[in-house]
């Protein structure tokens, strides 16, 4: 809405003026101000239509699906849905002893009713994830209740012992839950214990806080290398002659343009262990034929490949910075007996910390959530979080609910770094290019 | 107006004429490669040919379960017939969400008139579920990285010092954790029973860690030939009918290690969902393809073994060579002898928990 007070019209004016107008009308002899107001509210609903597309767009394409994965992350109905009667008996279950008759009268209608709309495995495939063996206890059952009769509780229990398993019923119990915290809670490696208490994972699950932490320093790794190489680059870009620095500036903007993926496969060529640098290190015998680094597929190879691939976002934004900063600046520094170190540290480099702050903001968000880079040279050791997301949406266990719950982690992660950022170094001062 | 009319009249008909000529269609999913390219030949070709239904093929049968779980929850199911593993079509039939299938009724009968259900291999067929081929996956390796001879046995693959170099494994647990149970000593008929428990599946874990740093991941069935060529990897796990494809196609040196191969079942399920129309194709589209002819042909184009008893008299010599195919099949008696049936079963309710705890085992 900025453009619309641009021509002139602020509300500060307006009170100011108010005494002076008072007496002011227009042709038709409706106040100026309110004739005023009608003007103005039109040029902002012709605003507001002007932006409407890209308002729904926004909303259809993204805020729409994010809200979605954040519902799916808490949303648990599986055994309220298909498990009814058995949810609404087991309410007053006090889970100490086997339930008594009613929940299995209500386990062998909810079982019929599952087997004839085929939604019994649904209900059995969420308490197996919990309990292995479960889907089968179920399923199993589940296919000779209609053969059974009352008392279920004895019939049940003759079918299988594994019914007078407390772990199972609890779970049930506390699975009846439409909303569950339970798959942030795996997010974040903790799960309930068979109480309902929440507890650690054991440890040969836990993976998802390591991905996290890995993805975190990885990403800061990866702009710290970004800011090394590139501010020197930015600086001789906005330093240099202006043709020189235009040769230079296609350097950086060339591979800015490349295909993601050409540039990561190019670097696979490269660095792979039958690859062009190993063949150099063997040919030249520093490294000896069955000696050759490797280099790629590990955390080394997800490294060098993003900080490639990211370096013109820091480039860019810094360049455009340094660009404006007067060359006199530093020569008045020295000549007033600064140091060249000083100049540098006391007068150019702050004045190129909003093109820095930029590339930062810019290098980091976009690599905390990379995938395909780390998913292709990153190997077992250089995979991030993002990769672990996709693997826990495809195959034939796919969790998408975790999936959820690991996205929406790391989106508020990035929210928290913006706003943290923001406070620190106030976003409206940072300059992208 | 007068120029303008005739044009407008044959943009009208545009469309028209194409709906017209689109006639029958069929979307089949299935594993892409050499594998899609056997049933393109053996059964699309012909029954396109037989009734101008055009299919279309699309290979997302790695990710087949989770495709079809999310078209059918969006009620938007855009997969006619899929390609997938047994285990999987288990869990899907369990959820609702193939049809069941009943085969007499669906499918072809044998030669001599036998039921489908007596013509396919006993514990083949399931309940929604049409089987087409018995593969395997074992081990394979590159000769030329073994000059001495390769690997032997299953307990060779672990043997770093006798046979260096990289393995290359399949990125699920499936299969890796059964075969690092035998190189450890279970005998093949009480894998499962060990992988059951807590400390089985640690042993399991703890014998793959062994090799892990020698270990590379592969997740389509085309990458493990492509990584022995490249000699990325000198021993790798791999479908049978890759193997020999690159050893017959394209004259690679690769050899199979036939011991404790695991073999398991692929098949045929039809999402739920389907209009009646789309059924009635897709049952015509089964009951052709297969019949005891159509899998007996796929076997001249990848050395998977028919699930059809009458097909397996018929399989003859590779198309266009004069390779037998039939000592190249996983049920040939001779690679048979220490052969271990996949339990789809146990992965059924083991699957999700191995996963996850292979899955953070990877990341560690």
């Amino acid at each position: 809405m900025a453009d619309i007070t641009a021509d002139g019209y602020s509300p500060a004016r307006d009170e100011e003026d108010e005494a002076q107008d008072k007496a002011l009308t227009t042709a038709d002899g409706t106040p100026l101000k309110i004739s005023l107001r009608r003007s103005q509210a039109r040029q902002r609903r012709r605003a507001f239509y002007l932006v409407a597309p890209l308002l729904a767009f926004l909303v259809v394409t993204f805020g729409w699906p994010i809200a979605q994965m954040t519902f799916r992350s808490i949303h648990n109905p599986e055994v309220a849905n298909y498990l009814p009667e058995t949810s609404a008996a087991i309410a007053d279950w006090s889970g100490d002893d086997v339930p008594d008759e009613e929940v299995f009268a209500a386990m062998a209608r909810d079982m019929k009713t599952g087997v004839e709309d085929r939604t019994i495995g649904r209900a059995a495939a969420r308490i197996n994830r919990e309990i292995p063996g479960a889907r089968s206890l179920v399923m199993s059952t589940a296919r000779d209740v209609e053969e059974m009769s009352p008392p279920y509780r004895d019939a049940f229990l003759a079918e299988d012992e594994d019914w007078a398993d407390l772990e199972f019923w609890r779970l049930i119990k506390r699975e009846t839950r439409i909303l569950t915290p339970a798959y942030y809670l795996l997010a974040l490696d903790f799960e309930y214990n068979t109480r309902g208490e929440i507890v650690e994972r054991p440890e040969v699950y836990q993976v998802y806080r390591l991905l996290f932490w890995r993805t975190a320093w990885m990403s800061m790794a990866i702009t710290g290398l970004c800011i090394l190489l590139g501010y020197p680059i930015a600086h001789l870009l906005a330093t240099l002659p202006l043709r020189k620095s235009n040769l230079l500036m296609i350097l950086v903007l060339l591979p800015f343009w490349t295909s993601l993926l050409v540039r990561t496969s190019a670097w696979i060529v490269l660095l792979q262990q039958q690859g062009v640098i190993n063949d150099l290190l063997v040919w030249a015998n520093i490294v000896g034929d069955d000696g050759r680094v490797r280099m790629i597929y590990n955390q080394i190879g997800t490294i060098i490949a993003m900080t490639h691939i990211l370096l013109p976002f820091m480039i860019l934004p810094l360049y455009s910075v340094m660009k404006t900063i007067p060359p006199s600046y530093m020569r008045a520094a020295r000549s007033l007996g600064a140091t060249q170190f000083t100049a540098f540290t006391k007068i150019y480099m702050p004045l190129t910390i909003p093109g820095l702050a930029a590339g930062v903001l810019l290098v980091f968000i976009l690599a905390i959530g990379y995938y395909i880079t780390p998913a292709l040279v990153g190997g077992e050791s250089g995979i991030f979080i993002s990769n672990l997301i996709a693997q826990n949406m495809q195959g034939s266990s796919a969790q998408l609910k975790l999936a959820s719950a690991l996205a929406t982690i790391l989106l508020v992660a990035v929210l928290v770094f913006y706003w943290l950022f923001n406070k620190l170094i106030g976003v409206d001062r940072l300059k992208f290019g | 107006m007068k120029r303008i009319l005739p044009i407008l009249a044959a943009t009208a008909l545009i469309p028209a004429a194409a709906l017209a000529a689109e006639g029958d269609q069929l979307t089949i999913v299935s594993w892409g490669g050499a594998y899609t390219n056997s049933q393109v030949k053996a059964y699309h070709e012909p029954y396109s040919e037989k009734t101008g239904t055009e299919i279309f093929n699309e290979d997302k049968s790695a990710n087949a379960l989770a495709g079809i779980r999310s078209q059918v929850e969006a009620g938007n199911v855009t997969w006619d017939v899929v390609d997938m593993l047994q285990a999987d079509a288990q869990r899907a039939c369990d959820e609702g969400l193939i049809m069941r299938i009943p085969h007499d009724e669906w499918l072809a009968p044998g030669p001599d008139g036998a039921k489908p259900t007596d013509d396919f291999i006993e514990g083949t067929l399931g309940e929604c579920f049409v089987p087409q081929i018995l593969y395997a996956t074992m081990f394979a390796y590159n000769t030329d990285a073994f000059p001495d001879g390769g690997p032997k046995t299953v307990k060779d693959i672990w043997d770093l010092e006798k046979f260096p170099g990289t393995r290359a494994l399949q990125k699920i647990p499936q299969k890796n954790l059964e075969w690092a149970l035998i190189a450890d000593g279970v005998p093949a008929d009480e894998v499962y029973d060990v992988l059951e428990t807590r400390e089985g599946q640690d042993r399991a874990f703890a014998k793959l860690d062994e090799i892990k740093d020698n270990v590379i991941w592969w997740s389509e069935g085309a990458q493990p030939p492509q990584m022995l060529a490249d000699e990325e990897a000198v021993i790798a796990t791999a479908y049978n009918g890759r193997i020999f494809n690159a050893q017959v196609n394209e004259d690679q040196p690769f050899k199979i290690m036939w011991d404790h191969q695991m073999f398991e079942v692929d098949g045929w399920v039809v999402p739920v969902d389907q209009g009646d129309d789309n059924l009635k194709l897709i049952k015509d589209y089964l009951y052709f393809a297969t019949d005891t002819q159509r899998l007996a042909d796929q076997a001249k184009y990848i050395s998977y073994a028919p699930a059809r008893k009458s097909s397996v008299p018929e399989v003859g010599m590779l198309e266009g060579t004069e390779i037998d195919m039939k000592p190249h099949m996983p049920t040939n008696p001779e690679n048979f002898k220490t052969a271990v049936q996949f339990n789809t079963e146990f992965w059924a309710d083991y699957g999700d928990q191995l996963e996850e705890r292979f899955n953070a085992w990877l990341a560690q």
